[in-house]
Parts: structure tokens; C-alpha cells; sequence
């Protein structure tokens, strides 16, 4: 029997893929961002709001990642911007050769913006790349303040992160205090935005940062 | 369920070195995983044993090396492995620190004839 080194990182086809997904995305000046967090936390809903508030100063269009249905999509179309739904039946996360096609049925060109809508899972979607620029984790305050602790992998890599419904904040137990000693301490390069995507509390902070990550890009 | 597409990956990847060199069938495949990388071992050799027949990894074993999380501290430089929800540092308590080991996900080695 002999013994073969191969030293490679399993997730290497992938991350070519993602690198040629930038590649394109950085031809036509589009800024991607990777939206990631559990079922209900608000993904979409964040996502239509900050259409809402950039659509004036951005061009922008989104991808929707789903196990199933449209119906995602059909709710952002709404806002009336270019939005391609992707169905990964069954598949728990999107993956970079899942979202290449997707990026070929968008107006890149006359995009500054792409808002990736992951599927709906705190595990999975982390350390799988696109070709996104921006990686952003949302943590709703009635899943609790402890999430960091129990999805390490994803809240260790991002860019920032969004506490959403913060108008529940007087009904639930959620300590803002230890919530945010944490992220400093597991990633201090994460930005921390407090938002309600209900009363738009807090949204001003967050659409000017990521204003200020599209101009960064440009 | 994204180890049926990592399982996959794993297959490619250790085809492809075995072919190159030159052997005719692979034994043992040694992968290294951090406690960080969100993969369940036994679904992936469960997945291998279904899609490698007719392959030379054909009954080929998955061996898995787990490596812990392992901070080091940003305030006083300790290392330490974060355990459960203690995430301070043993040493100063200050929370958190940057990750050093436990994002791995490499295949290492494998062992042919």
C-alpha cells in the first residue's frame, strides 16, 4: 500500500466557481451580499425594507435561495426590482454553481447591488462560498441571545451581523448587553446593526453602511 | 444534507490523485475536519459507499480526523479550546479570541495499491 499526499481543500471546485461568480460581479461593478440566517428571522423581510430605503440612491436586484416555491421571489418582485428565485430542492444551502446561472438572468450591468437571499438555516450556508463580497448573518431576538454560542461557524466569518425585531425587545428575554459582548468577542470585525424591519428602528445605520460597502466596491 | 455534495467532492478529489498515481484502487481516505466546518461523518461514508462502486475508490474508508476549536486570545495571547457556550478566556476572561484551528476541511492523504 502507499501512501498519496493530497493536501486539498474539499470545497475547492466550489470556491473556483465562486472566484469566476466575482469575477463577474466585479466586471459589471455589482456588489454582492450574502444574506444568511434561520428560518424567520427576517431575511426577506429585510431584504424588501433595504430596497426600500437604498432604492433611490442604489440599483439593485436580489437573488432568492429556497428549498422550494416561489414565493419569495413573488414577494420581492413586488418592491419592482430584477429578482431571480433559485430552488435548490431539498439542498440546505446555495452553492456557487447554483447561483452562476442566476447571475447570467440578472442585468448585472445596471445593477450596484445584489441582495443573495441564502436558504433559511444557521449551519449549512457557512463557509460555502458564492462569489459575494459581503457576508451578513441575521439573528432575530425571539431565537434568543445564545445563538452565537450554539452556530459558531457562521457568526465567526461574517461581515456583519443584524439583530432584527428589536421592537419585541420589552416582551422576551433577549439580553442585548451579552449579546453583543459576544459578537465583539467572537468577531470584532463584525459590524452590529439593531434593526426592526416592522418600524424601521435602527435601518438608517444599516443602509448607509451598506451604501458605504457598494462605494468601497466601485 | 450538503454532505451528499461534499461526499461527492471527496470522491473527484480522491479519483483524481490515485489516477495520477497510477494506482487501481484506493483503501483509506484521511480527511481532516475542524469542529468549526459543519460536516456529519457518518453521512458521508454512508454516502461514499453509495456512489463509489465502479470506481477504484470502491469500498475505500473514510477515516476522520476531528480538530477542536481553538482560540487565542486578543487581550493576553492564551490559547484555549472554547467549550459550550464558554467562549472566555481561561486565562484574563475576556470573550472570544481569533480562531486558529477548527475550520478545516481537507482531505489529507490517501492510501492506494
Amino acid at each position: 500500500m502507499v501512501k498519496v499526499k493530497v493536501v486539498e481543500q474539499v470545497t475547492k471546485a466550489n470556491d473556483q466557481i465562486a472566484s469566476e461568480n466575482q469575477a463577474l460581479l466585479d466586471a459589471n461593478e455589482t456588489l454582492a451580499v450574502n444574506l444568511m440566517a434561520s428560518p424567520g428571522a427576517g431575511k426577506t423581510s429585510l431584504l424588501m425594507r433595504t430596497v426600500e430605503a437604498l432604492r433611490e440612491r442604489l440599483r439593485i436586484g436580489a437573488i432568492e435561495g429556497d428549498t422550494a416555491s416561489q414565493v419569495d421571489a413573488d414577494r420581492v418582485a413586488t418592491t419592482g426590482i430584477p429578482v431571480v428565485q433559485i430552488n435548490t430542492g431539498g439542498g440546505c444551502r446555495l452553492d456557487a454553481n447554483m447561483v452562476r446561472p442566476a447571475l447570467k438572468e440578472l442585468p448585472l450591468e445596471e445593477l450596484d447591488l445584489l441582495l443573495i437571499e441564502n436558504v433559511g438555516n444557521l449551519v449549512c450556508p457557512a463557509g460555502m462560498a458564492l462569489g459575494q463580497h459581503v457576508d451578513v448573518v441575521i439573528a432575530s431576538v425571539p431565537e434568543g441571545d445564545d445563538k452565537p454560542y450554539k452556530y459558531p461557524g457562521i457568526f465567526l466569518g461574517v461581515d456583519a451581523v443584524v439583530v432584527n425585531k428589536i421592537d419585541l425587545l420589552p416582551y422576551l428575554d433577549f439580553d442585548l448587553p451579552a449579546f453583543r459582548e459576544l459578537i465583539a468577542g467572537m468577531n470584532p470585525q463584525a459590524r452590529l446593526f439593531e434593526v426592526s424591519c416592522k418600524t424601521g428602528e435602527g435601518f438608517e445605520a444599516w443602509v448607509d453602511w451598506l451604501a458605504g460597502q457598494c462605494s468601497k466596491e466601485s | 444534507m450538503h454532505e451528499l455534495a461534499i461526499t461527492e467532492e471527496i470522491l473527484r478529489i480522491a479519483v483524481e490523485h490515485a489516477e495520477r498515481a497510477g494506482a487501481t484502487r484506493i483503501v483509506d481516505i484521511n480527511l481532516v475536519i475542524g469542529e468549526l466546518s459543519s460536516v456529519v461523518d457518518d453521512s458521508v461514508q454512508f454516502y461514499f459507499d453509495f456512489i463509489s462502486p465502479g470506481t477504484v475508490a470502491e469500498g475505500a474508508e473514510l477515516h476522520f480526523r476531528r480538530v477542536p476549536a481553538r482560540l487565542r486570545c486578543r487581550a493576553c495571547g492564551h490559547e484555549f479550546e472554547p467549550e459550550g457556550t464558554d467562549w472566555r478566556c481561561p486565562s484574563c476572561q475576556t470573550v472570544g479570541g481569533d480562531v486558529i484551528a477548527g475550520r478545516e476541511f481537507n482531505m489529507e492523504s490517501i492510501e492506494v495499491e
